[in-house]
């Protein structure tokens, strides 16, 4: 009888073996599958238990987790945006059922504390038995100066936005969208708050959820004339001195198209004009044919310099790439020299082309995060300025800079900052598919104060703010440019 | 197993040598010797005292992670646990000195891993019931507590009133008659007394639940293993040869027919796999322990198999039980919830689990009950599952170990039906809720929220206890058998398996009962030749 005993004790460890396979299979091999899968709540339930981190700007917290007020919640931390609506583009949101935009997605290994810069304090967490939690995010963003442009678009109830970067560093100092949104009901823990907001915003007209200033592309318009002049300064094709065409208007190469000033007048009373009278006065027909005479590689080569063409590029929000687009035949080169045709650019983009005026010719990398830090505010990893090739000589950026403020000084002028010095290009880019009727979009690019730029700023206002359209860079754009400038100077003096 | 080394020519002197275990049946032909054979109750208090260290442990972790201050609550809560366990220690000392140390400690340490998980859970309820404003659920941990206290009382019983696991053989038909009671009272019964979660295992009697197939399934043990030692014959008479296994004479085959109609019949009138699977399962090792033939498991196995089939095409129950194990996922948010949840929570712990009192066992519905595993597969990974699986396995094994160290039949019938009933019994629950079978609705024996199986199953461990006290007694010291006294020249004849209980059962013959074997001290007809049984 002690035979079968002894097999019945092997069937007995052979029935353990079986179920300890099957625990292998679920809790090893499926376990990835099992533990993310949207059914499995486990996971969820964790994020919202784990105090997720704080981001901030300029002492101010613009985003951060608080013990749920209500006692009921299954969720522990409630998200919570102050001045949602004027942060929302840099913060994005953060939502149990539509997940995340913005800087709450793409820090989003930081904030709820994997990130691997972040593992030293975890294991001081769970050896001191602290609390896990995430790590918080400091933002370049000035609040005087995001505070200063989101009032100057929103006052005039402008649909658009307002990028400022330093020009030395590439700080994003401001990230103005408009019309904005508030994070707030998204982060909500009650699911019909969540989805009323949701489908709220994603129906709203004009759209609200998008960040137009890294996600939506405008043509550029006479802004563009920048990049333009920086090609030819650096073929040596130019000087201000130069005198170009003053015709009201002339045949694109190529065709039979005829390409008119903005206002259909001539540049001057002569034949021709100085280069620097047509760059402050923005005529079309010069530049139209400067850039044939550059030639579309050069100007394209310029613009990729300075940052088009770069789908890689995350600040660290992922930006939609700028492109010059199609330079096949004259007249579509003709056309883009003028930023109109193909060529469509970010509002950060435009930006950034300002600021490497600013920089006398060397772009910096953009970024909007200043530094990372562990749950005790302690620092963790700080960003360093990261400087790219240089797009053009220092000289071509003095005569830039130049140009823009003869092109400045010969603008409308309102809201200008007294013993301010502003280099600046306006722009007033048609667009759509009848765009002679289409209140165009307005532009301002600028830089102050000359010499030593302390911000780079781009504008749009799109559809003409409310001029309709009789709207030009000059009379709308710029004035919201120039408060922006003078919200950042004013710290100072 | 250890075999028995005697020591060479060594007397009294060397005997209590710490950590050589001395298996009775051979120390007990040497008086000499045998006198001081250790209880090695040090051994098990050690042991318990353990135990009582990693449940300890276990709960500060839950308190911990769950930041919940140590409550007076929770201080009774120990004491009280240990109190017991100090208790069931002492009356193992005195009843059953020469009891296996293992046994006792093995099943305290998945008793008080099972009472943290439960306060666990308890925890997760408390709070959801506080933040939906609702009063505070009443402590499962706690009633748990009392029934462990409930479940000493019969393991304490059980050890008083059995002194000599024999005695049990007497009422073998008894207690197959009560089992079979207790098994088909809830389908007798009224649904409304019987019915919980659609499986009518129950009998409610007020606020106290009882799932009798818990209880039935020690009295089955008992039932058959008195059983097949009077009727072997019955069961090893030649039959036919196929494929190298002796096949049973069809008219031979009634017994097992019957128990196969009781097992399909509470999976149909029950609508319980899980009770059922298990008492076949119980039969069917039974049967092969007692007749060597493997032929009857398959027989056994065969006509199982074609009625679960029978009972799937018809029983809508068992449809979908088969169905959710197909595919747990297919109705996640009907009938495969649970499966599914339990899933999620085992593969969320993954191997080193989130840490006790860190996960959300509450999300599986039954989180202490039925689905305690994947309470503590989320909390403690795999490596919890697998050190539980192994507690089970050496537990069930310890029992067999008594079954091949003790000397008579019913003994050895009675210590393997107990101990593979248990790891049967932890296979059918566990593989029910890690998906590798169906699901069915049974407890995981000492660890699962639920009085009936506490308390059975303390009975089932003290009357293992019981039977390795046998095994493990010196001769000399055991007061029934004088004949096996110190005259005994007897060594060869103690090889035999069955030749104590032959004797005793014929100095004691009770009243009532047929066991009208033929009785003398040499081996029975119809048993193996003795040169085949092997001691150990």
């Amino acid at each position: 009888m002690n035979t079968p005993l002894r097999r019945v004790s092997l069937a007995v460890m052979v029935l353990v073996l079986l179920l300890l396979g099957q625990a292998t299979w679920i809790q090893v091999v499926k376990a990835d599958e099992y533990r993310a899968d949207p059914r499995n709540a486990r996971v969820l339930l964790d994020e919202y238990a784990r105090q997720r981190g704080q981001i901030s700007a300029g002492g101010e917290v613009l985003a951060q987790s608080v013990e749920s007020p209500d006692p009921g919640d299954r969720l522990r931390f409630l998200r919570q945006y102050t001045d949602g609506p004027l942060y929302a583009p840099v913060t994005g949101y953060y939502s149990q059922i539509y997940g995340a935009g913005g800087m709450e997605r793409a820090m989003d290994p930081v904030l709820n504390g994997t990130d691997d810069r972040l593992f030293v304090r975890r294991i001081s967490d769970a050896v001191t038995g602290r609390d896990p939690a995430g790590g918080n995010v400091v933002l370049s963003i000035d609040p005087r100066i995001q505070r200063a442009a989101y009032e100057a678009m929103t006052s005039r109830n402008y649909q658009g936005s307002v990028v400022a970067i330093r020009p030395q560093t590439g700080e994003i100092l401001a990230m103005v969208s408009t019309p904005s949104y508030d994070p707030n009901p998204l982060a909500s823990h009650n699911g019909e708050t969540q989805q009323e907001a949701w489908e709220e915003l994603t129906e709203a007209e004009p759209p609200t959820l998008t960040n137009r200033a890294i996600n939506e592309t405008y043509p550029p318009g006479s802004t563009f004339k920048i990049v333009n002049t920086a090609a030819a300064l650096e073929a040596g094709a130019i000087t201000p001195q130069t005198p170009v065409t003053a015709a009201p208007r002339i045949t694109l190469p190529d065709s039979t198209t005829q390409l008119e000033n903005y206002d259909g007048k001539p540049c001057g009373p002569g034949a021709t004009v100085p280069f620097a009278t047509a760059f402050a006065k923005s005529c079309n027909g010069p530049f139209a044919q400067l850039a044939v005479q550059v030639g579309a590689d050069r100007l394209r080569g310029m613009a990729t310099s300075l940052g088009f063409n770069n789908p890689a590029l995350t600040v660290p929000m992922p930006v939609q790439a700028s492109q010059v687009g199609d330079l096949d035949d004259g007249a579509s080169v003709a056309q883009s020299g003028i930023g109109q045709r193909d060529v469509r650019l970010t509002p950060l983009q435009n930006a950034q082309i300002a600021a490497t005026v600013a920089n006398g010719g060397v772009p910096m990398t953009p970024n909007t995060v200043s530094q990372i830090q562990g749950q005790d505010l302690s620092t963790v990893d700080t960003t360093e300025p990261d400087r790219l090739a240089r797009a053009f000589s220092q000289s071509t950026a003095d005569t830039l800079t130049q140009l823009m403020i003869g092109s400045e000084n010969n603008g409308s002028g309102e809201g200008k900052i007294p013993g301010v010095q502003i280099a600046s290009k306006t722009g007033t880019a048609e667009w759509g598919a009848d765009p002679k009727t289409n209140p165009p979009h307005t532009w301002y690019d600028a830089f102050g104060p000359v010499p030593n730029p302390q911000i780079a700023v781009s504008v749009i206002v799109e559809r003409g703010g409310n001029r309709g359209e009789e709207a030009t860079g000059g009379s709308v754009a710029a004035p919201i440019g120039r408060a922006v400038i003078a919200a950042a100077l004013g710290g100072d003096g | 197993m250890t075999r028995p080394t005697a020591p060479g020519g060594a007397g009294p002197g060397s005997a209590g040598a710490p950590g050589i275990e001395r298996p009775a049946d051979r120390t007990a032909m040497r008086p000499a010797v045998a006198a001081a054979v250790s209880t090695r109750r040090g051994v098990e208090l050690a042991l318990l005292g353990f135990a009582a260290v990693i449940t300890t442990g276990a709960l500060v972790l839950v308190e911990a992670n769950q930041e919940q201050e140590l409550t007076w609550t929770l201080l009774y809560l120990g004491a009280a646990y240990m109190a017991i366990l100090a208790a069931a220690h002492v009356a193992v000392r005195k009843f059953a000195p020469y009891a296996d140390p293992l046994v006792l400690p093995l099943a305290a340490l998945l008793n008080g891993l099972g009472l943290v998980m439960i306060h666990r859970v308890d925890l997760a309820r408390i709070a959801r019931a506080a933040s939906l404003g609702n009063d505070e659920p009443t402590q499962e941990a706690l009633r748990q507590v009392g029934w462990t206290a409930i479940g000493i009382v019969f393991f304490v019983g059980v050890l008083v009133l059995v002194p000599d696991h024999r005695t049990l053989a007497r009422y073998g038909y008894t207690a197959g008659f009560v089992g079979l009671v207790l098994l088909a009272l809830p389908a007798v019964l009224p649904a409304s007394l019987s019915e919980v979660n659609g499986a009518r295992i129950w009998i409610r009697l007020g606020p106290a639940s009882i799932q009798p197939g818990e209880f039935a399934k020690i009295l089955f043990v008992v039932f058959f293993a008195s059983f097949l030692v009077v009727k072997r014959d019955l069961f090893t008479s030649a039959g036919k040869r196929f494929l190298g296994m002796t096949f049973p004479r069809p008219r031979d085959l009634g017994p097992l027919l019957v128990a196969w109609g009781v097992a399909m019949a509470v999976l149909v009138f029950e609508s319980d796999l899980g009770t059922s699977l298990m008492f076949f399962g119980i039969v069917l090792v039974m049967l092969y322990v007692a007749t060597e033939r493997i032929s009857w498991v398959i027989i056994g196995l065969v006509i199982f198999g074609a009625g679960a089939f029978a009972a799937w095409t018809f029983v809508s129950r068992v449809q979908t039980r088969v169905s959710v194990w197909l595919d747990p996922f297919a109705d996640f948010n009907g009938r495969g919830f649970q499966v599914s949840q339990g899933l999620f929570g085992l593969a969320t712990g993954g191997v080193g689990g989130t840490g006790l009192g860190a996960g959300r066992p509450e999300l599986v519905p039954f989180a202490s009950t039925d689905f305690i595993f994947t309470s503590l597969g989320e909390e403690m990974g795999l490596v919890g599952i697998a050190a539980l699986l192994l507690i089970y396995c050496l537990l069930a094994t310890r029992a067999m170990r008594s079954a091949l160290a003790v000397r008579d039949t019913f003994g050895k019938l009675l210590a393997a039906g107990l101990g593979f009933a248990l790891a049967w019994q932890v296979f059918v629950v566990v593989g029910g809720v890690i998906n590798l079978i169906p699901n069915t609705g049974i407890t995981a024996p000492f660890v699962s929220y639920g009085g009936s199986s506490l308390v059975a199953n303390y009975a089932l461990v003290a009357l293992v206890l019981r039977v390795s006290n046998a095994a493990r007694q010196p001769a000399s010291e055991k007061k029934p058998s004088p004949a096996a006294g110190p005259s005994a020249p007897l060594a060869p004849l103690a090889e035999a398996s069955t030749e104590m209980v032959q004797r005793d059962q014929v100095r004691t013959p009770p009243s009532g009962v047929q066991h009208q074997e033929p009785a003398g001290p040499a081996a029975p007809t119809g048993r193996a030749p003795r040169g085949r049984t092997r001691g150990e």
